[in-house]
């Protein structure tokens, strides 16, 4: 199923912060949204939800499938959040409710949408802990958030996001509170999961080297509008649109080559063990 | 003759019904005048731990801490001596007094520094935010402005050296290099010494002379910011650089470092990065590579 944003424009108090996004996400590919802050990435992502803050108005059509989901009544619409499109937010630690147990956020809407049982529920959820590959996943299960550390806590809310089976998943910098290492690996789960599952994916995030890591086709976005789109490659490497070349210059690099001539070992052998 | 020298130094954490968690265990580093040192490492390895016991705010088990000679106490509750180290913390949402105006809390630095001449509105100028504002309360900023004022408020009191416990990584990304190069530049212009510590090592690059990559506790490798990056021989180093993505347009996912950082309470024998190292000998399970520049039994010192 495919998801098709067009000509968005959301206003906030009669100041318009969206003007006229169009986006397409397809099944089995991550799209990257790029920008700097207040370039509108992450209010896109949050109208697809419905999750607009208060007082905000959106015109345009987000379509997902036949239905346009910004003239949804509320009621369809949560059957459509959370059911069929899903969000992973930026900040394990804040994302997650600290006093209920992994097993409980991970089932209690899943039992709400697929009115699964109890048993049911949980070994679905046992099932999804293992496929985020959260060691030991049957302890997990009834542990606290605070018990794990950031990457795990990451990994169990992505865990929380497929639960439902969604076809689209919206994940805002999804990697930015974690480090490198850990990063790695959720991005690697993340490009898993899209090419497994078919997952249509929106990766919001200001990295480009993450952005170039797994996205297919790239988006970015400056002052509320898509300034430039394509597949990867094209934009990263042969930026048309000035502002998508300052922000590739404007990167602390050129990119390190950690595995230039050096000491008694190269890189690549490391790699091959 | 360096600014700051830490000697092998040992911090515990002791907690009642706990095991004993030697965050920091035995690391040495030294800080010149003038010098931008960047501390990276993954998080949990003891990186703040150390900032914090440089700042006297953690109580030093083992080794030493000097700082222009003398040596470094543990901070008492009401007044210190060592007004010449100066912090800036992770978080300015939670390090600046919400309901004190921004210029007075600007003001206690300049007064520890006995500073009657420089008014708290100079030193918001410095930091690059207009006079004015010194009569604003801190919920009036934004992040990157509010790191502005903790540092406008750290620089108050003259120090020799400013210490960023991971100062930018609450911020927005697109205020992190603005702020880290500030830092920088305010440090070396003040001829003060600059231990930065940050997870990011793309900002560390930037704005660091040398680096020291940090893990489990350990210093494992120190050297010159270009020299490290160009020629990292740490196994650790490496991964670390490694797991950096590109932004070339490729879709080539970065290296994953295997296994998760060990229990610090409990850590392995030997060489501590051993069982997550992909060229382990049988020399890194028994013994500890306990030398430097780079704590590696493929780069002992002849």
């Amino acid at each position: 199923m495919t998801l098709d944003i067009t000509a968005l424009r959301v206003s906030i108090g009669g100041r318009e912060i969206l003007h006229g996004v169009d986006l397409r996400l397809e099944a089995g590919r991550v799209h990257g949204l790029a920008g700097e802050s207040g370039s509108g990435k992450t209010m896109t992502g949050l109208a697809v939800l419905g999750l607009l803050p208060h007082g905000a108005r959106a015109s345009g059509a987000i379509r997902l499938g036949d239905r346009d989901l910004l003239s949804l009544p509320a009621k369809e619409l949560n059957r459509v959040r959370g059911g069929e499109v899903a969000m992973v937010f930026q900040d394990p630690a804040t994302s997650l409710h600290p006093m209920l147990t992994v097993g409980r956020q991970l089932t209690e809407h899943m039992r709400h949408h697929l009115r699964l049982g109890r048993a049911e529920a949980r070994a679905r959820a046992v099932d999804l802990l293992a496929k985020v590959r959260i060691p030991a996943p049957e302890e997990a299960y009834g542990r606290y958030p605070h018990q794990f550390s950031g990457g795990m806590r990451q990994r169990i809310a992505i865990a929380i996001a497929l639960a439902c089976s969604p076809k689209v998943l919206i994940a805002d910098e999804p990697t930015t509170a974690l480090d490198v290492t850990v990063q790695a690996g959720v991005l690697r789960l993340l490009r898993g999961l899209c090419d497994e599952l078919g997952l249509a994916v929106l990766l919001v995030t200001h990295d480009l080297g993450v952005m170039s890591a797994v996205a297919d086709e790239v988006s970015v976005m400056k002052d509320g509008q898509v300034v430039e789109s394509g597949p990867r490659g094209n934009v990263l490497r042969t930026p048309s649109h000035p502002y998508t070349r300052t922000l590739l210059a404007s990167l602390p690099t050129p990119p390190p080559e950690p595995d230039s001539p050096a000491g008694p070992s190269s890189g690549s052998d490391a790699e091959a063990r | 003759m360096s600014l700051l020298a830490i000697d092998d130094l040992v911090v515990e954490h002791r907690s009642p019904g706990r095991p004993v968690v030697r965050a920091v265990a035995g690391a040495s580093l030294t800080v010149a005048p003038g010098e931008v040192v960047g501390l990276v490492g993954e998080s949990g390895c003891g990186k703040s731990t150390l900032a914090r016991a440089v700042c006297g705010l953690n109580p030093v088990t083992n080794g030493s801490i000097t700082f222009d000679g003398e040596p470094v106490t543990p901070l008492g509750l009401r007044r210190r001596k060592l007004t010449g180290i100066q912090m800036v913390f992770q978080d300015p949402y939670a390090s600046l007094n919400p309901r004190r105006r921004v210029g007075d809390q600007i003001a206690d630095g300049l007064r520890t520094a006995r500073d009657t001449t420089t008014s708290p509105a100079d030193l918001l100028e410095r930091v690059g935010l207009p006079r004015e504002y010194a009569d604003r309360h801190p919920h009036e900023f934004s992040g990157g402005q509010r790191q502005r004022i903790a540092i406008a408020r750290a620089l108050a009191a003259r120090p020799r050296l400013l210490i960023g416990d991971e100062p930018i990584s609450a911020l927005d990304a697109s205020a992190q290099s603005q702020v880290a190069a500030l830092m920088r530049d305010l440090a070396v212009e003040s001829g003060a010494g600059l231990l930065f510590i940050s997870h990011d090592l793309s900002v560390v690059r930037l704005v660091a002379d040398r680096i020291a990559v940090m893990y489990l506790g350990r210093i494992v490798e120190v050297g010159a910011t270009a020299e490290v990056w160009a020629r990292p021989r740490h196994p650790y180093t490496r991964a670390l650089l490694r797991a950096v993505p590109q932004p070339d347009g490729l879709g080539v996912l970065p290296a994953e470092l295997p296994g998760d950082v060990p229990d610090p309470a409990n850590p392995p024998g030997g060489c501590r990065f051993h069982p997550r190292c992909p060229l382990v000998m049988d020399v890194c399970r028994d013994k500890d590579p306990d030398f430097g520049p780079v704590a590696c039994w493929l780069h002992e010192p002849k």
